[in-house]
């Protein structure tokens, strides 16, 4: 990282309407998508399917909430390693809630959300309070989450055989019902729901504002007043409530909650995160931006395996893409300074 | 702009051109959505396939998640695969209740579906190629009475009581004991969760109990390890100690003399007739509802041959 990030204000072209123009990183990913798109589809008969854009879409929903949630904590200037075992720490609550404790469905519901927030809100504690880096507070919320989760289950999966309808979150299809040529899941439907509501609260609302000021500058933020502690803390706890979402998609998917899975999903958030436009270093990034991220990823995935690439290969892929989408990113603010 | 979107573009090429050459070609392939892509008993799993494909001339496009906890990856791996429409597919679930709609979705569309390594909780799979762990483990039974003499006292410690490979191999080891070997007298039956440590526990709380004991069997690789722990750590000498699987540690308390051998899968038998099975079926042959791929006893005699060697996995 060369440059010397620059603080931004209110006016600042990063934070723009979620309709509205896309910044050049963004329009670079998004571009980069479209050439994807296109040539899978040349390449392969099978891949421009509505069956499997759908799959492309529900193999982006899980991640693209995840990379969410990251996006929020990298743009303060801080990491989040413990979002994938957070994930299924909530849908273990959530399992517990619903199949140990044969509680009604809107229960599992708010437990996945409100565990996920609680688990963020000790995580900004660990950062905001205690000052411990958000690479070690986080590294070890991970650690700490999994431990929990193989704990409170016995390390064995729950299933919600017991809760007619919980599989319908994500797996069901509200917009099949009204157009039957297009099954999109719901999962895919929540994710844009919770890129619109986290993009609003980014553009319109104090919260957003403090959460790019946070990772531009925070030391004059604290210096002009501001409890800096307690914003921080607010966004982590709001980034653990968006992963509680993510935990309640991925046991709807499954219907159960799977206590080892998790290690590893929080660096493919990052990844989303980053071929996105975000900067590592704090202060710019957009929901949008993540957004595409994650479907760049899923459709490389996706369409790598329908050309039948050697799996190998499709893991070299997916790191060139990623150090091309950050270079790409430098070599563009190199210019525009 | 155009210069770095073009640096994009040329990343996704490089990644489609140097698989555009090997995907080109208008043959049969065949995708197996495996359980886990990296441990050696999935790459054994995969050569088996690979021999099968050669063999019979269709391409085996084998894939699976990093571990065998990614049951969401291993989904959408399987979503990848039918979008391609083969006429078959093999496929080893991790949760077999997840896979279901997608399991579905092939029948529907008329792609038959062999289930591998373990089975699929539906009548959608025309067969499944997997071990089969009574007779497995009624073998090592067999070898436990002739290495003990056909008398004296045994236990087990199990990986589970719930699964079926654990229920299976529990009880083909002591059911056959029971038939043929009535002198032999299973004295307990305990769980450790196929964890090192704990069944290192148990192996040693059970010698403690019973100083007579003439030997052990381990249903699986942890509780086999735990075995010659427990073992080495209480130091207790001649006891005949009877394994299950592969693994490093496995084949070197072979070689040390603390194990008396083990049973070992087919991983590559299991590649092999999963394959062979899709195109029986794709044929409309009909099909037993198991495939038995085989297993093998493996000890410090013959744990050098070229024929263990190629299933013995770490």
């Amino acid at each position: 990282m060369t440059e010397i990030p620059t603080p931004r204000t209110a006016s600042s072209p990063e934070r723009v309407n979620f309709f509205a123009t896309a910044t050049a990183q963004r329009m670079l990913a998004f571009a980069s998508l479209i050439i994807m798109l296109i040539m899978f589809s040349v390449l392969s008969p099978n891949f421009m399917q509505t069956n499997n854009m759908i799959a492309i879409l529900q193999a982006a929903s899980i991640n693209g909430v995840l990379a969410i949630a990251v996006t929020l904590i990298i743009i303060t200037g801080g990491i989040d390693l413990s979002v994938g075992t957070m994930m299924t720490f909530c849908a273990v609550i959530c399992a517990i809630v619903l199949t140990n404790l044969g509680m009604p469905l809107w229960t599992g519901v708010v437990a996945a959300i409100l565990t996920g927030a609680v688990a963020g809100f000790i995580s900004g504690t660990f950062v905001a309070r205690m000052m411990i880096p958000p690479f070690i507070a986080t590294l070890g919320m991970m650690m700490i989450l999994r431990g929990l989760s193989l704990i409170s289950t016995g390390a064995r999966p729950i299933y919600f055989n017991n809760t007619p309808g919980f599989d319908q979150i994500a797996r069901g299809s509200l917009v099949g019902k009204v157009f039957p040529a297009l099954p999109l899941p719901n999962g895919v439907l929540i994710l844009f729901a919770v890129a619109l509501a986290v993009s609003f609260i980014l553009n319109r609302t104090v919260l957003g504002r403090y959460t790019y000021a946070l990772g531009s500058n925070e030391e004059a933020m604290r210096l002009s007043g501001v409890n800096t502690a307690a914003w921080k803390t607010a966004i982590y706890t709001l980034a653990g409530g968006i992963v509680g979402i993510a935990g309640l998609l991925i046991a709807s998917r499954l219907n159960s909650a799977q206590p080892a899975l998790g290690m590893g999903y929080e660096l493919e958030a990052i990844a989303a995160v980053v071929i996105g436009g975000t900067s590592l270093s704090g202060g710019r990034g957009t929901i949008l931006g993540s957004l595409i991220g994650a479907l760049i990823i899923a459709v490389l995935a996706n369409g790598l395996r329908v050309l039948s690439v050697a799996q190998e290969w499709q893991i070299v892929a997916m790191g060139l893409i990623i150090i091309a989408a950050v270079y790409a990113d430098q070599l563009r603010r190199q210019k525009t300074g | 702009m155009l210069n770095r979107r073009s640096l994009m573009a040329s990343a996704v090429a490089l990644a489609v051109a140097s698989s555009a050459g090997i995907a080109s070609a208008q043959e049969t392939t065949i995708p197996l959505i495996s359980k886990g892509f990296q441990h050696q008993f999935w790459q054994a799993v995969r050569t088996g396939a690979e021999q099968a494909g050669e063999e019979f001339g269709v391409r085996i496009d084998f894939v699976g998640p990093d571990n065998e906890s990614q049951v969401d990856r291993q989904i959408d791996m399987l979503a990848a695969a039918l979008a391609n429409n083969p006429p078959a597919i093999g496929f080893a679930a991790l949760d077999s209740q997840a896979a279901i709609p997608l399991l579905r979705q092939a029948q529907d569309a008329g792609i038959h579906v062999v289930a591998f390594d373990s089975g699929v909780d539906s009548d959608i799979p025309v067969t499944t190629a997997t071990t089969n762990n009574v007779a497995a483990a009624a073998l090592a039974a067999d070898k436990m009475a002739e290495l003990l003499g056909g008398t004296g006292k045994v236990a087990v410690v199990a990986h589970d009581q719930v699964s079926a490979t654990g229920v299976d191999r529990r009880d083909g080891f002591v059911n056959r004991l029971a038939e043929a070997h009535p002198d032999i007298e299973v004295v307990t039956i305990q769980y450790g969760g196929g964890d090192h440590l704990q069944s290192t526990e148990i192996t040693k709380a059970i010698l403690t109990a019973n100083p007579d004991l003439g030997g052990m069997f381990g249903t699986n690789e942890g509780s086999a390890i735990g075995i010659v722990n427990g073992v080495r750590e209480s130091g207790t000498d001649g006891l005949i100690v009877i394994g299950y699987d592969s693994g490093a540690a496995q084949q070197d308390a072979i070689r040390d003399g603390l194990m008396a051998g083990a049973i070992t899968q087919n991983p590559v038998g299991i590649g092999y007739e999963t394959v062979r099975a899709a195109l029986a079926a794709m044929n409309g042959e009909e099909l037993d509802e198991i495939i038995d791929t085989g297993f093998f006893w493996y000890d410090a005699s013959n744990i050098d041959e070229e024929h263990i060697q190629a299933v013995l996995y770490d």
